[in-house]
């Protein structure tokens, strides 16, 4: 493993070529990248957001996000991976979220990239709250 | 024995601190130590009853027994992602 994983919780605004760079490499046949991005939503008040709130519990999820990278790569045989969450504000269309896999065959660099997100939303120690444009703001309570 | 509570999200906002130590009897649980937590925190469960706990950054269930010096976290439902 080591450096041939990049993982990263940072509040800098994320960089997908960084991202696609990291993960390159000559005995790759596939890569395949997730962006989960801010998507524009309006309350039935008719209030429109204007941007998420990420907050994370910094060592814990990264520690868990290390353990994800190892189960996917006991599943697949992963290459090199990127798993890039941001904290802060992240503005509507910007991405909150990079996941990037090479594989030697893409089949498995798309079924790796689909686990790492779904797991990740699972129980991985992030939180986003919803800031809408007359400066108000909630906490995401998910359903399931 | 004393521990360190975290919080986050909206159980940050319910506490008022993202950060509190706890006295508590050698052998106390996780359970016991949210007791507390609500008595000094009475909003603490507000519009959040699911909270689940991690010590020292691994998710435990309530009935955790607690040793002096550990990271007592308390997660709300996750949204990452």
């Amino acid at each position: 493993v080591g450096t041939s994983d990049w993982i990263e919780v940072s509040a800098q605004p994320l960089r997908v070529d960084r991202a696609v760079e990291f993960v390159t490499d000559p005995r790759a046949g596939g890569i395949d990248v997730f962006l989960g991005t801010t998507r524009e939503e309006k309350a039935s008040d008719g209030s429109e957001l204007v941007a998420l709130d990420y907050e994370a519990y910094a060592q814990m999820a990264l520690e868990q996000l290390r353990a994800l990278a190892q189960r996917a790569r006991e599943k697949w045989p992963i290459i090199k991976l990127a798993i890039l969450h941001r904290v802060g504000r992240v503005e509507l269309g910007e991405p909150s979220v990079i996941i990037a896999v090479s594989t030697p065959h893409r089949a498995d660099a798309f079924d790796a990239c689909r686990f790492l997100i779904d797991e990740l939303k699972v129980d991985v120690a992030i939180w986003k709250k919803e800031i809408w444009a007359d400066g108000s703001a909630s906490w995401i309570h998910p359903s399931s | 024995m004393r521990i360190t509570v975290r919080f986050f999200a909206i159980l940050k906002d319910r506490a008022g601190t993202s950060e509190t130590t706890l006295e508590l009897a050698s052998g106390s649980t996780v359970a016991s130590a949210l007791e507390s937590l609500s008595k000094r925190f009475p909003d603490l469960q507000r519009d959040c009853n699911r909270i689940a706990f991690a010590v020292n950054r691994s998710y435990v269930k309530p009935d955790q027994v607690l040793r002096d010096g550990d990271e007592l976290a308390l997660i709300p439902p996750v949204s990452g992602g």
